[in-house]
């Protein structure tokens, strides 16, 4: 009986040569990029301190930076990105909302204690 | 793309149920749910450390405060040693992509050099670790001290060497004239610590003597207030240069214990408990110990998950199989792991 519900499946997920140098290519890419964003990150942190007038734009670039990191790892490094769209927002959205949420409430609260006991 | 059916799957590949969700294969699956609720509990406790952090009135540290050492340089080198166990990371994540690459391939050799770096990498960063860990808030040359008005400031710049003791009233142990050249800072710490260090430098030993400290000048003393009580002065402020060494030695030499050091605990009866600290709140430490010690737990276990399959690796079981999917699921966590390490790295050391 011929199947209607059969989908490609990655776990003989073989490629050739070719397609290995192009994936190699990209995996050096993201090694460079992170690097570069790490070593930006350093350069900041050494010369901009906490108590420059810059310091709020250079406070949410170092976040903006760590998430840009963070999706490239999980992206790449971890392949999330070659999976198929189902799974990934299994995987990212309840993670995301979650996440979101409790960084608020918890942010929130913790101002609140302090504005409490000034 | 759903439901497009390109081709048969082998029905060893199938889960029990005959299909396979999301086409993948179980194993990968459970990892990535496993890495979810991981990716919880660590969101959860860096997120308690920001609460933390929010709703702390007294001034928090900041990394390049309670951490600022290099092997064999000494200190005064703030993120640097930081960012090279953030690159030594960074590099075993790559060599573990590399590894899954040539696992594709079915190149057994490539597969075996790769994992080889990738478990090289984990063990320079636990060494890496253990090195920060017994360098972390240990305490500078210069303490936390207690100024004129009330305030406490921390001190950064450089603590010009202590050359040696003259003696100037002889002791039981000491007499006129000796000059002592052992263990000057040790001595001049504990003295500073009991406010036994005088006008002009001159300091009251054990034994009952007076010496006077023969020490070479700081250089480049800046004063950050920590702790204010006066109105002329708020948290954060700074004093330089010849103001600075002005206020930090006119507590020091007030004869009178204005200053500590480091983090130290004192016995109490049965229980050891924590004194007042140089660098602030105690959660900070209690915060950073439990997270990045959490994280070198996975990274020691991603390690020996690593070595495991590794031997697989070595032994050809995976070329066996046909596939080398256990390295990509090992890969999962470690590269995880590296995950990990970028937000800790942002959150204790950057903002």
């Amino acid at each position: 009986m011929e199947r209607d519900d059969i989908i490609e499946y990655s776990l003989d997920g073989h490629h050739n040569e070719d397609t290995g140098v192009k994936i190699r290519k990209k995996i050096w890419f993201v090694t460079g990029l992170l690097t570069l964003i790490t070593a930006i990150e350093v350069a900041l942190g050494m010369f901009i301190k906490q108590d420059s007038s810059l310091w709020l734009f250079v406070k949410w670039g170092f976040i903006v930076m760590t998430v840009i990191k963070a999706a490239y790892i999980v992206l790449v490094f971890m392949h999330l990105g070659d999976e198929r769209k189902s799974f990934k927002y299994v995987i990212l959205i309840p993670y995301v909302i979650f996440i979101i949420y409790l960084i608020f409430i918890l942010l929130w609260e913790g101002m609140a204690v302090y504005d409490k006991s000034v | 793309m759903g439901g497009h059916a390109t081709k048969q799957i082998d029905s060893k590949t199938l889960w029990g149920g005959k299909v396979s969700p999301f086409s993948t294969s179980y194993g990968k699956l459970m990892m990535w749910f496993f890495l979810v609720s991981d990716a919880l509990t660590f969101s959860g406790l860096l997120i308690a450390y920001g609460f933390t952090r929010h709703q702390t009135i007294e001034s928090w540290p900041i990394g390049e405060e309670t951490f600022n050492s290099l092997p064999f340089l000494g200190h005064g080198y703030p993120l640097i040693y930081v960012a090279l166990m953030t690159f030594i990371l960074i590099v075993s994540s790559v060599t573990m992509v590399l590894a899954v690459e040539a696992g594709h391939r079915m190149d057994k050799k490539g597969v075996i050099k790769w994992m080889f770096a990738t478990i090289i990498g984990g063990f320079f960063f636990l060494g890496s670790q253990v090195w920060e860990w017994s360098h972390f808030i240990h305490g500078t040359e210069f303490g936390r001290i207690t100024l004129s008005d009330g305030s406490e400031a921390i001190v950064s710049g450089h603590f010009g060497e202590i050359k040696n003791f003259t003696v100037l009233e002889g002791g039981s142990h000491n007499k006129k004239g000796d000059v002592i050249k052992d263990d000057l800072m040790h001595t001049f710490q504990h003295a500073a610590l009991t406010g036994n260090i005088h006008s002009g430098g001159k300091i009251h030993l054990h034994d009952g003597s007076i010496a006077q400290i023969n020490k070479e000048h700081d250089h480049d003393m800046i004063l950050t207030i920590k702790s204010s009580s006066s109105s002329e002065r708020n948290v954060g402020d700074k004093i330089y240069g010849k103001k600075a060494e002005e206020e930090y030695y006119n507590s020091l030499y007030s004869g009178s214990s204005k200053v500590f050091y480091g983090a130290p605990w004192f016995e109490d009866g049965n229980h050891w408990l924590p004194t007042k600290n140089e660098y602030g709140p105690q959660q900070y430490a209690h915060f950073f110990f439990f997270i990045t010690g959490f994280h070198g737990f996975h990274v020691f276990s991603g390690v020996l998950i690593n070595i495991l399959i590794f031997i697989g690796v070595l032994r050809g079981t995976y070329h066996k199989r046909g596939h080398y999917e256990m390295v990509e699921k090992t890969g999962l966590y470690w590269h995880f792991v590296d995950l990990v390490w970028v937000f800790v790295f942002t959150f204790f050391y950057l903002v």
